[in-house]
């Protein structure tokens, strides 16, 4: 394995060393990540790459580097995004048939920022069907495979994204995170996965599911690496009315407030609706359990919370999500862009064909589901009163903060799933969601990472923290990193190199 | 025979679209102009290209305020934008945010001036009575943006495909909708010019109805005299000129009472105006009408108004029409009725001013303005801007004569040329040499002249008849070429005769 093999391997950090002391440029890393997306194609992971671009991008930067002249964290590392978040020139199908030759005539505010900060974008992952699905089955491209084994689901939306870091593809990637899109991929992958504070990350330039709730995340190797990538995307934005004015934080510092390696008087808060042994698989009760008693040795107080209203998520992330995105996703007419059918009778049949033959099953239904809910005689029995379970959820959260500095819990109820296992269930699919889905009510920001393994799968940990307060939960994931060695697991078929 | 008005009355209501005067769209920042090539003016946000986002436009927050304000409204603090879901090619989206339960205006009223009994306007020289006025409700105002243009028209499109374009698309628009508290078409059109000349006077829209930028939805229904409860109503559609709005209100009216007296009943329908044949007819009944799944935007946040803005915006409103009409009766003893005319737009009431300013005498100045200049206006067809006469100019013509230096005669001789070339009045007096005759000598000289030319007239007059005295007036100043001075003449004259 060349050291630039070794190196994409690795972390972030290792990644910048190398590159910084000229042991690697950016541009042998980024035909490493090429070589590698190619050579593990089978993956689907990666549905698109920009090759000549990156590579001149790449050049570039590895002459800024040599000049010690680093944009950042991030310059010269190759990283992929969702194939949901647009950047001028590329396509951006969002896995689907309606946008399958639509290319992007601008750019997304973290495409923009990667950009500045000197990232080469590489290329774009699969995903399920405009981020709907918790698989990455609802494809175009076929499903993502997971790399701890090929037979099961890599997870979804952003599966495509969490497998290509697992599969050490890319360092860093970006995905969306809607109701678990990021954090339960990152579970199933053995990755970390951040979805960051409701408005922290503008969403200009990311195709809506649903807007409320979607908010755009890293994955990465590390803690650490996830609160580079986030450094560089977060803050204010002008083109998104719902970003936050608050000035995002150095989150990769390792001093001050940073990853200072300390949970010391930190208190953690335990769900119990979401410790119950019924429903959950009893290796992922262990893990959690294990990382629990390291945090607690380490200096943090564990107390027992309720969130009441946890029966209720799922079904009101359900109304909520799908009326947004029946809305949402009514511009995908024919009319301007996108597929549009051939023949057309008339302009009702233009619409119908067009969407009909566009749109996936799982689109469908939700579109219909969506429509169904904000139907006048419908609209205060689902969508009004999803709206106000909503609120008493955000309260249960803001009671439990005034126990607690952060909430940690499983991220998902059972590790990675075999594919086709759950899609003729699309119940059983929304059920995956159950612990991720109220941080996205919620408006908070959570984070998954790796505790171990369950039978050979990786088991995810997820942490929730204050609105805005993802220094805290980077900083409790950097400490128990430290003190375990679960981030440094990969699947067989992909292990090699330093870590 | 008896009008069918004898047994029925008509209840109005109007829905009023105009476009706010900004220099770019409701939700981009593309600008908007007039008379562009179609979609030359237009975004990715107006496109509905996959994640963009829409950000609210400031200056038509501020002018929905002052228009608020104008009208004696509610200006609410809260308000929330909301989405109108529907399929048509020229609404990118698939939907229009508009304003819904919570619109940013509620509550106003607005004065109409009404009609004499015999159904005239009421004419000037008349007696002049205070003029009946009534009070129209405005239930509310509120934000929205305009669609594009479906262009069938081959000629137009270049084929026989239809054509859209977005130049429009994202317009902003204020729809301000009456209580049904109007009752006859003239009341109606009454409505509508004051309220345009509101939107004028503050500067909130040209609304200029040729431009498609002040648009009228009539709803009309009827009902016998003394009736409580209203009829069924049915609504006209897109009504773009004053004619119009009173010749589709008149034939609604008239087709719904020959409905009844025929024993028939009205059913809510959505009417369509046809102007060459003075008719309406059903464009769709209102059963079929669509579910427009309205519910709030999650895309924007809702619309919060500090009430110190509102007050600051308060302070600096300019004077309304109806305060300066006030004002022009109560500060220069001008008639209501001149009054009226002179505030009936924002820049004739500044010219009246400016004129007097300049000559000190308004009741002679607003005599000269409402006759001379807007006969000159109305001929030529031009604002009163274009005018090459200045209100300076005017005043300084009107001082001349005031100052007996110039007979009204010959002033009306210089005025066209003051419209057409402008210049300086008593310049050109001296060059034509129209200055006024006063001197005595030469006054008698005429007055002898004509005196000894009619010697049966002077007889008349000598014996009593004072009726021919006018006919030797006339004669005198004809002899003068309308250089003496009336009063003088009028003297030299009855001294000569009567001794």
């Amino acid at each position: 394995m060349s050291q630039a093999e070794t190196l994409l391997a690795g972390s972030l950090t290792q990644q910048r060393e190398g590159l910084d002391r000229g042991e690697v440029s950016a541009s042998e890393l980024l035909d490493a990540s090429l070589a590698r997306i190619a050579a593990h194609a089978g993956l689907a992971a990666v549905v698109s790459i920009r090759e000549a671009a990156a590579r001149a991008e790449a050049e570039a930067a590895t002459k800024r580097i040599a000049e010690g002249k680093p944009l950042s964290a991030l310059d010269g590392v190759p990283v992929l995004l969702k194939d949901n978040i647009v950047q001028a020139g590329e396509p951006a199908t969002c896995s689907s048939r309606i946008l399958e030759n639509f290319v992007s005539p601008y750019d997304a505010t973290v495409t923009e920022r990667l950009q500045a900060a000197g990232a080469i974008l590489v290329g774009r992952t699969n995903m399920d069907e405009f981020a709907m699905g918790s698989s990455t089955e609802n494809s175009i491209y076929g499903p993502s495979h997971n790399p701890w084994d090929p037979t099961r689901a890599c997870g979804g939306s952003s599966g495509g994204s969490a497998a290509a870091v697992a599969a050490g593809l890319v360092p860093l990637s970006l995905g969306s995170d809607t109701g678990g899109s990021i954090r339960q991929p990152a579970s199933f992958c053995g990755v970390v996965g951040l979805k960051p504070t409701y408005g922290r990350v503008s969403r200009w330039g990311l195709v809506a599911f649903a807007s409320s709730l979607d908010q755009i995340g890293p994955f990465g190797r590390t803690v650490g690496d996830c609160a580079a990538m986030l450094e560089v995307i977060a803050g204010h934005d002008p083109r998104d009315s719902t970003s936050l004015s608050e000035p995002a934080p150095r989150f990769g510092e390792r001093s001050g407030n940073g990853l200072d390696g300390s949970v010391e008087g930190l208190k953690i808060g335990l769900p119990s609706e979401y410790f119950v042994e019924e429903g959950v698989e009893p290796g992922v009760l262990s893990r959690v359990r294990e990382a629990i008693a390291e945090l607690e040795s380490a200096g943090a107080r564990f107390i027992p919370i309720s969130l009441p209203h946890t029966e209720h998520t799922i079904a009101t992330y359900y109304l909520i999500a799908t009326a947004e995105a029946s809305s949402n996703l009514a511009r995908f007419d024919g009319v301007r862009y996108g597929r549009r059918a051939e023949n057309v009778k008339d302009l009702q049949d233009l619409y119908q064909r067009s969407r009909s033959e566009g749109f996936g099953a799982e689109v469908k239904r939700r579109i219909l589901l969506g429509t169904y809910v904000l139907s006048a005689g419908y609209y205060d029995a689902y969508y009004g009163k999803a709206q106000r379970v909503r609120t008493l959820i955000r309260r249960d959260f803001e009671a439990a903060f005034g126990q607690c500095d952060l909430i940690l819990t499983p991220t998902t109820p059972e590790t990675a799933f075999a594919l086709g296992a759950k899609s003729g269930d699309p119940l059983s699919m929304y059920l995956s969601d159950v612990y991720t889905v109220s941080a996205n009510l919620a408006g908070l920001p959570a984070l998954s990472m790796p505790c171990g393994l369950s039978e050979g799968m990786p088991v995810g940990l997820q942490l929730i923290g204050r609105p805005l307060d993802e220094a805290t939960i980077l900083r409790v994931g950097d400490a128990l990193e430290r003190r375990t060695e679960h981030h440094l697991a990969r699947p067989t078929a992909f292990a090699g190199g330093a870590a | 025979m008896a009008s069918w008005k004898d047994r029925y009355e008509t209840v109005i209501g109007l829905e009023v679209h105009t476009h706010l005067k900004t220099r770019s769209k409701l939700f981009s920042p593309a600008p908007v102009q007039y008379g562009m090539e179609p979609n030359h003016s237009v975004s990715v946000i107006d496109l509905a290209m996959p994640g963009v986002l829409p950000v609210l436009n400031e200056r038509v927050v501020l002018l929905a305020i002052r228009l608020g304000l104008a009208i004696h409204a509610t200006v609410n603090p809260h308000s929330v934008f909301a989405r109108k879901n529907y399929f048509y090619p020229d609404l990118p989206k698939g939907y229009q945010i508009s304003q819904f339960e919570e619109p940013i205006v509620s509550d106003g009223w607005l004065e109409i001036e009404l009609e004499g009994a015999g159904g005239k306007g009421r004419k000037k020289g008349k007696v002049d009575q205070p003029p009946e006025r009534k009070r129209i409700g405005i239930t509310r105002a509120h934000i929205e943006e305009d669609a594009g243009k479906s262009i069938h028209d081959i000629a137009v499109a270049g084929s026989e495909d239809s054509c859209i374009d977005l130049n429009r698309a994202g317009v902003p628009l204020l729809e301000i909708v009456s209580e049904p508290d109007l009752r006859s078409a003239q009341e109606a059109s009454a409505y509508l010019r004051a309220l345009r000349s509101i939107l004028r006077y503050i500067g909130v829209s040209d609304a200029d109805m040729e431009k498609g930028q002040f648009r009228c939805d009539a709803n009309v229904s009827i009902r016998e005299h003394g009736t409580k409860e209203l009829g069924t109503r049915t609504e006209i559609k897109n009504l773009n000129s004053f004619t119009h709005v009173e010749d589709a209100i008149e034939a609604e009216a008239m087709r719904q009472v020959e409905l009844i007296e025929d024993g028939g009943e009205v059913v809510q329908a959505t009417m369509g105006y046809d102007p060459e044949r003075r008719r309406t007819s059903v464009m769709r009944l209102k059963e079929n009408s669509d579910d427009y799944r309205y519910f709030p935007d999650p895309d924007l946040i809702p619309l919060k108004i500090d009430p110190a803005r509102i007050e600051a915006i308060r302070a600096e409103l300019p004077e309304l029409p109806e305060e300066k009409r006030a004002r022009f009766e109560s500060e220069y003893g001008l008639s209501s009725y001149d009054a009226g005319v002179l505030t009936a737009s924002r820049s004739l009431a500044d010219f009246f001013e400016e004129t007097t300013k300049a000559c000190g005498a308004p009741k002679v100045a607003a005599n000269w303005i409402t006759r001379d200049v807007l006969r000159e206006l109305k001929e030529r067809e031009c604002e009163i801007e274009e005018l090459a006469l200045s209100p300076a100019t005017l005043g300084a013509l009107i001082g001349l004569v005031e100052a007996g230096r110039l007979t009204a005669r010959s002033a009306s001789e210089l005025f066209p040329v003051l419209v057409a070339e402008g210049g300086d009045p008593e310049a050109l007096m001296v060059e034509r040499g129209l200055e006024a005759v006063s001197d005595a000598g030469a006054i008698d000289g005429f007055v002898d002249e004509v005196i000894a030319a009619n010697p049966d007239v002077v007889e008349q007059v000598r014996a009593g008849d004072d009726k021919p005295l006018n006919f030797l007036m006339g004669q005198v100043m004809k002899a003068s070429q309308g250089k003496a001075d009336p009063g003088q003449v009028r003297k030299a004259l009855a001294e000569r005769i009567r001794g």
